[in-house]
């Protein structure tokens, strides 16, 4: 019983830490790209009938973090990706300075709009807790 | 041509296209040519424009909102760019052709920069074109009339006559400026 409750201790003191550093460290990020890439053989694949979805149709990124959006096109044809026309082979890199919602035509979705969300840096412990909570819950939905 | 491009293509290599604010494309592949009845009255081909920046934008002359930002802020890029504005060059072409006529396109674009110069041509052709850069336009009824929807970011080209950099709508002539400057360094 005794032990049980030392547990339960050890575990919401572990938890409060967590907290407190999510909310007090600041946000660091080993690379400022947020990277896409369409896979060799999309086109063909898309011929055959697949559905493919490459690209979310919503992307976040956020000021000071990750504020570059890559897209690169290692398909054997053209690909208009976000708002660019894409060679084979051909990277583009596009980087934000505005925090804001952009929208760009994309024939890589069915409703021919992608749109991408970008997020001022998240100055205040909770901004930062709650940026930290969202960027997990996102890597959740994308593994 | 050959040579000067090589020349130009080699001294832009050295430029460093992750300063930029526009969308870079890397490798950078060469600007798509085409030739169009130019606003001016001559023949409208891209690669006259060898040597020089060109700034590309596509649009139409009764658009209400984003052409008339766009080349507002263009023309005062040129403006602030001083003497290194002779070294660049706006060409803008319609996706409005039915309406967008060489005549009406000068008196429109001498409105911002005397120095801007329009293209226009078949719907076909213009078309064709716009396929090369990978331009939406989408023509749409609104009352009596009607408007384009068209894509609104701007290319650049290098002197080489590569495609270079793509800005999005809504950047500021300071923007443009820096982005200039940056792909004039020989």
């Amino acid at each position: 019983m005794r032990l049980t409750r030392w547990c339960l201790l050890l575990l919401a003191a572990a938890m409060a830490g967590m907290i407190l550093w999510a909310a007090m460290a600041p946000i660091t990020s080993a690379s400022s790209e947020e990277i896409f890439e369409i896979p060799k053989g999309t086109w063909a694949r898309r011929m055959a009938g697949n559905k493919l979805d490459i690209l979310p149709s919503e992307i976040h990124l956020t000021l000071g973090v990750r504020n570059i959006l890559v897209l690169k096109n290692m398909d054997d044809v053209p690909q208009v990706f976000g708002p660019a026309l894409m060679m084979p082979g051909q990277t583009f890199r596009l980087p934000f300075e505005l925090a804001s919602s952009y929208q760009f035509a994309c024939t890589a979705h069915a409703s021919g709009q992608m749109t991408i969300v970008v997020a001022p840096m998240p100055a205040s412990p909770l901004a930062r807790l709650r940026w930290r909570l969202k960027a997990l819950l996102m890597a959740a939905q994308r593994s | 041509m050959l040579f000067l491009s090589l020349l130009f293509a080699a001294a832009a290599d050295g430029a460093d296209d992750t300063n930029l604010k526009a969308g870079v494309f890397t490798p950078a592949r060469p600007a798509p040519d085409f030739t169009l009845s130019g606003s001016d009255g001559s023949k409208l081909q891209l690669s006259k424009y060898l040597g020089k920046v060109v700034i590309l934008a596509f649009g139409f002359t009764s658009c209400p909102d984003v052409c008339p930002t766009t080349l507002a802020v263009l023309a005062q890029a040129r403006r602030n760019l001083g003497r290194d504005g002779d070294e660049v060059k706006v060409v803008y072409i319609t996706v409005d052709p039915e309406r967008d006529d060489a005549k009406r396109m000068r008196k429109y674009l001498a409105a911002f920069d005397p120095t801007f110069v329009g293209g226009t041509g078949s719907p076909e052709r213009l078309a064709a074109v716009r396929r090369e850069y990978g331009i939406a336009a989408d023509k749409k009824r609104a009352g009596s009339d009607y408007v384009v929807a068209h894509s609104s970011y701007i290319y650049f080209i290098d002197r080489a006559g590569r495609l270079r950099a793509l800005m999005p709508y809504g950047h500021t002539a300071d923007d443009y400026v820096h982005d200039v400057r940056i792909l004039l360094k020989r």
